[in-house]
């Protein structure tokens, strides 16, 4: 009996410690309905790349090393489809992709990176969705001289004076959501904001973001990585009684949060705000009704009106069946950025300086519109402010701009980083 | 003041939710002796059959019903396929192999219902906030849950102390092999107290679904507390399991609230604040390494060592 009472108590600690790995991290969530695997395309078998590891000329390789298990599993399946919807559309048969499921595990990631690099001769890498994975993994995919091009995490510590030539951020610096969402709520007035976040880097990161743009705040509160009941963070917002609340709960935690906000009647006096990855189109049509109105920051929209997104948006939709999510779109034009970079120089990847000028021209339409790499070699680019709107069908809610908050927005890192001064 | 008696509400009804969880895990340790990790799956499981019910009929009766029976009937199926073959192995095996069904339940409820987080509507009559005290509102169906809890746990106590079936329950878990020899059938008895715990969990998915997130793992974190509660409250007693809830309940409740408070005299808030949380996390840990010292079998655990 003794020892099974320890046994228990030592599994409750252990499991308590393991279930922090296993949380969505800076990112979030997002898109519609039904899932389909990707139809088929370019992703394909892994064997046979080795043989032609790093002479270019025809074939080049792409290790796509994303999140496509556990409960942020869309996340990385979103990334995927908008990438491979890239070189369809393209008609790039030359690019073969090799596509691996990192687990959201940093440890077991690197050793997959390793073996894609190694054994299946990945020229150029991608994909990776959480910032603990990509800070583990990602100096090592430099170690070995090869081009990363991060199609989501974008933290600090690989932004500032750790940048890298051969490190590419397509999507964005993770401060960044969180300085639009603070320009807008210092904009609209608000004195008193408190902030809700969970409790590690990228959670502590979106928080810095935002009072940089806003300046301070009244309070702040932690919540454990993955919780799903925040009944207890309400009491205290109610509590402290704010003009206004920032929040930043990627995934499945936004929609527990945003719900039990709204069903404690807080909204009502205290509305809330916070980075799209609360309020993709998933998200809302998972919150409902309750949603309609909510405000939140983001780089990209269903309905931004470029031809470049029209078309993304068309083509998305008519091969899988759902609209696609801002993951989709920068797994998109990660792709289209590639492929540009790609024919630029022949397809031939054994000059890696060659190609690495040809990522930094970033000559491609992106569906955010303008589109260029700043001096580390993360994007500047507008941010705007959306709102939850119904969308053409019963029970489907979207995304719409209010206003464009940030113009040709670099992230605070850039200046720290020594690259091509 | 109305902070203090929202968290206590709040800590009651995260207590009775565990509760929920930990009754049916108490009784099946205490019964049969196996470690089944895969406790916190048929919460989960119930929580996606109602979340697919509920979306088709838009009835959170008939997503209930349908959460409780579909828990129920995981629980017969994973103890007739696996945990049966567990009873007479070593702690250890149980453990592997009940991690094991975590996985595979996880990974099944992806294939069955996709990635996408999934929500369970609750009924219209139990939508808004009540007003408990003048300044203090509460969600009507938070309280609703507690009312379940202690409805749950009523039930639960006519079954064993009133019921012909419940005094084999307490029987077997005195002796289980002399309950064989008087002739009751105790595989089936078993069966019937694993399905009873499994639907017990899965009625607390399917209530805490309306305000949680329904995805894969999110039984996880209840299967930890629930152990948690388990320790502290002793093995096998019911008794002990309603106590433990709802002090893990109100002491996390409480220490989220007022420790990053307390650190916050000591350091810049900025860090007070995340250290607090850790703290808080980390101080249902510390009640049941305080239990252990105190009182190694637990608060209402038997005395005698088998």
């Amino acid at each position: 009996m003794r020892r099974l009472i320890a046994l228990i108590a030592v599994l409750s600690m252990v499991l308590a410690a393991c279930g922090n790995g296993d949380t969505p991290d800076e990112a979030e969530t997002d898109t519609t309905g039904a899932a389909e695997e990707p139809a088929a395309t370019t992703a394909a078998a892994t064997d046979e790349g080795g043989e032609d590891a790093g002479d270019g000329g025809d074939t080049v390789t792409v290790g796509m090393l994303t999140t496509l298990s556990g409960n942020a599993a869309y996340l990385g399946e979103d990334t995927q489809k908008g990438f491979e919807l890239a070189l369809q559309m393209a008609g790039a048969d030359n690019i073969e992709l090799v596509v691996e499921d990192d687990a959201q595990d940093p440890e077991a990631s690197q050793q997959l990176a390793e073996r894609m690099i190694q054994r299946d001769g990945a020229e150029i890498m991608t994909g990776i969705v959480f910032s603990d994975v990509a800070g583990a993994v990602v100096p090592e995919i430099l170690g070995e001289g090869l081009i990363y091009l991060s199609s989501n995490a974008g933290p600090s510590t690989l932004a500032g004076e750790s940048c890298h030539e051969n490190y590419f951020v397509v999507s964005w610096q993770n401060d960044n959501p969180a300085e639009a969402v603070g320009q807008y709520v210092k904009e609209q007035g608000f004195e008193n904001v408190v902030a809700a976040a969970p409790n590690y880097q990228a959670g502590q990161d979106s928080v810095n973001g935002f009072r940089r743009a806003f300046g301070e705040l009244q309070n702040e509160f932690y919540t454990e990585l993955g919780a799903t009941d925040y009944a207890q963070t309400i009491a205290q917002i109610r509590d402290e009684a704010p003009d206004a609340v920032y929040f930043f709960y990627p995934g499945g935690m936004g929609i527990s949060f945003v719900q039990q906000y709204i069903e404690s009647g807080l909204n009502e006096n205290i509305p809330i705000f916070g980075p799209t990855f609360s309020f993709d189109e998933t998200l809302v049509d998972a919150i409902g009704e309750a949603a309609v109105g909510l405000k939140n920051g983001s780089f990209w929209t269903p309905d931004l009106d470029n031809p470049a997104n029209a078309e993304f948006v068309e083509a998305y939709t008519e091969e899988f069946g759902a609209t696609p999510t801002n993951y989709s779109a920068q797994g998109y034009d990660t792709g289209r950025l590639l492929l540009s970079a790609l024919e630029a120089v022949d397809y031939d990847t054994g000059d890696t300086d060659a190609l690495r000028e040809a990522i930094r021209a970033a000559d491609f339409e992106s569906v955010r519109g303008d589109f260029s790499f700043g001096t580390n070699q993360h994007p500047i680019q507008d941010w705007y402010i959306l709102e939850v709107v119904p969308g053409e069908e019963e029970g489907d809610y979207t995304n719409t701009i209010v206003e464009k908050v940030l113009d040709d927005h670099v992230d605070a890192y850039a200046e720290e980083c020594q690259l091509g001064s | 003041m109305e902070l203090f008696l929202e968290q206590t509400l709040n800590g009651l009804q995260a207590g009775f939710t565990l509760l929920m969880i930990s009754a049916g895990l108490t009784l099946i340790f205490g019964m049969m002796g196996v470690l089944n990790l895969a406790h916190g799956s048929l919460f989960m499981v119930g929580a996606f059959v109602a979340a697919d019910v509920g979306a088709r009929t838009g009835r959170f009766e008939l997503a209930l019903l349908a959460g409780v029976l579909g828990a129920a009937l995981a629980g017969v199926l994973m103890e007739v396929l696996v945990i049966r073959f567990l009873y007479r192995r070593d702690h250890l095996d149980q453990v592997l192999a009940t991690f094991a069904l975590v996985l595979i339940a996880n990974q099944g409820v992806q294939m069955v219902w996709g990635i996408r987080p999934r929500t369970v509507s609750r009924p219209g009559w139990l939508e808004g906030s009540l007003t408990v005290l003048p300044g203090l509102q509460y969600p009507i169906y938070r309280l609703a849950i507690i009312g379940a809890g202690i409805v749950a746990l009523l039930v639960l106590w006519l079954l064993i102390e009133k019921t012909r079936v419940g005094m084999w329950i307490r029987a077997g878990n005195t002796n289980r092999e002399l309950l064989g020899a008087l002739g009751v059938n105790v595989t089936v008895l078993y069966t019937v107290v694993f399905a009873m715990g499994a639907g017990l969990a899965g009625f607390a998915g399917v209530v805490a679904a309306p305000y949680l997130t329904v995805e894969s793992g999110m039984g996880d974190n209840f299967l930890i507390l629930s152990f948690v509660v388990i320790v502290i409250g002793g093995i096998g007693s019911i008794k002990g399991a309603v106590v433990a809830s709802l002090i893990v309940g109100l002491a996390e409740t409480y220490a989220h609230t007022y420790l990053p408070g307390l650190i916050g005299e000591l350091t810049d808030p900025s860090s007070a604040a995340a250290i607090g949380s850790s703290l808080a996390s980390a101080s249902i840990f510390l009640v049941m390494v305080v239990v252990l010292l105190v009182r190694p079998q637990g608060l209402y655990g038997a005395t005698t060592t088998t």
